[in-house]
């Protein structure tokens, strides 16, 4: 009996660095299997540890992986990896699965790092805006220096009706100003039974984005949401991530709302 | 069909057993417990028919012997990783009908919750399992009320009676082993408890809403987060890994797991200073409704194995069963 050992990482090699903001990059890396968007990686740091870190872009040999410099592993991946090989273990979770998502109205909110894990399927339908009936994105940051995939950004505006704005910025900006949940009263939406939506970001604005999708009539069943949680393991086994009977690594990140809203922690 | 033997005749039976294998039970510590003057009854290695602890209930379950307190991964140096050994001798442990139904817990989680744990698999297919007959409950127990006091799924079983081990065994090896050394056969079954002092009952209407309930208040200030009630129960299998270095040369280290505890601090701290159940009530919530509640949605069977290892230990006299017993309570406060 062959077994296979999951804690052991494999080296990946560092194809290109993309600088997004000081403390955000976008890691490109060399990757062959199948991946979903939404899912992830443990990037793992021997003496430092692992980080759990979504993958944020899918290509035919590589997949991005979007860091925030906040800690021991990821300062340290910003400090002595570049150039270089990373060691990854994954992919784990369940990924977004795009097909839900065809032949509907489909609305994607982001929030920050919170447009890694959901860039995937933005590329996704960009790609085959036929597959969709419309797509709409909000994208919000906290300030115009902290935008992450500005040129995605502006990619995606080619077919999907995209909505950039930040919490803060100098009236000299011409930045769309205000929290994400400003701009979903003001969705043109044809049929909002037939609407999907996205929500991820930090928990506060997943909360207020998620009632204001409610209040304009979007049914629970058709919103989806990434729930981040401490991870170990990545495999249903150290228990970090657990809330209620759910397991976030196995049998999420993605949920939908209607078993998101019951994790109550 | 079993065997009546005395020790001397045993310990030739082990002395041939720890040929093949390792042999684990409850063993004492002199001196070893938490207040002065107190022995520990633990898991270790035995030799000897007269090293296992028969009259008392273990304070540590069986588990640490399938799943190491510590446990070393992997070892890196700058450009490799090498996995670490796994000891290659098949292992006997010796555990009461409890803790076989706490192994059948540790399964479900390491073979079955996700893929299978690499670790946990190849130590698991080396054991096997010796029944420690129950001639009555010890205090706490509430293996009745979890359906936990009987089992059938051993290789041999073993009561102490006096001078005397009764001793049942399925195993057909060792049943050899066990002729060979003129025994005589008589029909022996292995003790086990029909009642227990302690008994729960889980509210067969009980719902996370017993989240919201006011029974969880009083941990907050009663419970000290010391973990203790996790690390000694036989279905906890929850981990943290770290990181080591040898300090004499930085660039080479280990992996390795560590258990970890749901009711001590750091169990769910993330970046940038975030952490979940915050309050120790909360984290008493979490860890009875695993055990009693959502463990069960998950599996179709409840996790505690009734114990009572947890409710011994609490240095704050807290009871988990009395806990599980305001669960009722807490629905209809919620219902309200
Ligand atoms: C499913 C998932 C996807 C994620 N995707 C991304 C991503 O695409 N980009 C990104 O920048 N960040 C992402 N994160 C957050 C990222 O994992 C943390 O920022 C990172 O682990 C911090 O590690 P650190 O050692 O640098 O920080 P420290 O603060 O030094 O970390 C201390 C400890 O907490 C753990 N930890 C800290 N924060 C988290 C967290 N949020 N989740 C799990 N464990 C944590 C670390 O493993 C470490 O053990 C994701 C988290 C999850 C759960
Ligand atoms: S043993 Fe008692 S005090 Fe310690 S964490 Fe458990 S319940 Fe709290
Ligand atoms: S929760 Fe307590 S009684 Fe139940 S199995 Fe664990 S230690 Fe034993
Ligand atoms: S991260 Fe270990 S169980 Fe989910």
């Amino acid at each position: 009996m062959m077994l296979q050992n999951d804690y052991v990482p494999f080296p990946s090699e560092i194809k290109d660095i993309i600088k997004h903001t000081d403390i955000e990059y976008t890691f490109r890396m060399s990757y062959t299997g199948e991946i979903k968007p939404g899912q992830f990686f443990e990037v793992s740091i021997p003496k430092y540890g692992e980080s759990p870190i979504s993958v944020s872009g899918i290509g035919k040999d590589f997949i991005d992986l979007t860091i925030r410099r906040v800690g021991k592993v990821t300062d340290e991946v910003f400090e002595n990896y570049l150039g270089d090989t990373l060691l990854l273990r994954g992919p784990y979770g369940n990924g977004f699965d795009v097909n839900l998502y065809k032949n509907k109205e489909l609305v994607v909110i982001a929030g920050g790092t919170g447009l890694s894990p959901v860039r995937g399927v933005i590329d996704y339908f960009s790609k085959h805006p036929k597959a969709v009936k419309n797509m709409k994105v909000i994208c919000g940051f906290k300030t115009p220096d902290d935008i992450l995939f500005l040129n995605d950004i502006e990619c995606w505006k080619k077919t999907a009706n995209v909505i950039l704005t930040v919490d803060n910025a100098d009236e000299t900006s011409n930045y769309n100003v205000g929290l994400v949940t400003k701009y979903i009263p003001g969705l043109r939406l044809n049929d909002k039974n037939n609407t999907v939506a996205i929500v991820v970001g930090p928990p506060a604005m997943m909360k207020f984005s998620v009632q204001a999708l409610l209040n304009i009539g979007i049914p629970e069943e058709n919103i989806w949401i990434s729930q981040e949680r401490k991870m170990c393991c990545g495999l249903g086994k150290c228990g970090h991530c657990k809330i209620g009977d759910v397991y976030v690594c196995l049998d999420g990140p993605v949920f939908n709302y209607t078993k998101g809203k019951t994790l109550i922690d | 069909m079993g065997y009546v033997a005395k020790n001397d005749i045993l310990d030739l039976f082990i002395a041939q057993l720890t040929k093949q294998y390792l042999i684990f039970a409850p063993k004492r510590f002199k001196n070893g417990g938490i207040y002065s003057d107190t022995d520990c009854i633990r898991y270790g290695e035995v030799t000897s028919i007269d090293q296992i602890v028969f009259d008392e209930k273990s304070e540590y379950s069986f588990k640490e012997t399938v799943l190491p307190v510590i446990q070393t991964l992997f070892f890196f140096t700058e450009g490799s990783t090498k996995e670490a050994d796994i000891t290659q001798k098949e292992i006997i442990v010796f555990l009461r009908s409890c803790d076989l139904h706490g192994m059948k817990r540790l399964d479900d989680m390491y073979l079955h919750n996700g893929p299978a744990d690499y670790y946990y698999q190849q130590i698991r297919s080396k054991v096997k399992f010796v029944l420690i007959g129950c001639e009555h409950s010890f205090e706490n127990c509430f293996c009745v009320s979890m359906g936990t006091n009987r089992c059938e799924n051993y290789e041999m079983s073993i009561d102490k009676s006096g001078e005397n081990y009764r001793i049942n065994c399925k195993n057909k090896d060792w049943k050899k082993q066990l002729s060979d050394l003129n025994l005589a056969e008589e029909p022996v079954a292995p003790s086990y408890v029909t009642e227990n002092l302690i008994q729960v009952s889980i509210p067969g209407n009980l719902e996370f809403t017993v989240a919201q309930s006011k029974i969880w208040d009083e941990y907050d200030s009663r419970c000290i987060n010391c973990g203790r009630c996790n690390f000694v129960c036989p279905t906890c299998t929850c981990f943290s890994m770290q990181d080591m270095y040898y300090s004499d040369n930085g660039k080479v280290g280990e992996r390795r797991r560590v258990w970890a505890s749901c009711m001590v601090d750091g169990f769910t701290d993330v970046a940038g200073g975030g952490s979940y159940r915050k309050k120790n009530g909360q984290r008493m919530r979490f860890k009875v409704l695993h055990k009693v509640y959502d463990y069960k949605k998950r599996n179709g069977y409840h996790m505690c194995v009734g114990c009572g290892r947890c409710d011994d230990i609490c240095p704050e006299y807290i009871s988990f069963s009395n806990c599980i017993n305001k669960l009722s309570e807490g629905m209809k406060e919620v219902s309200k």
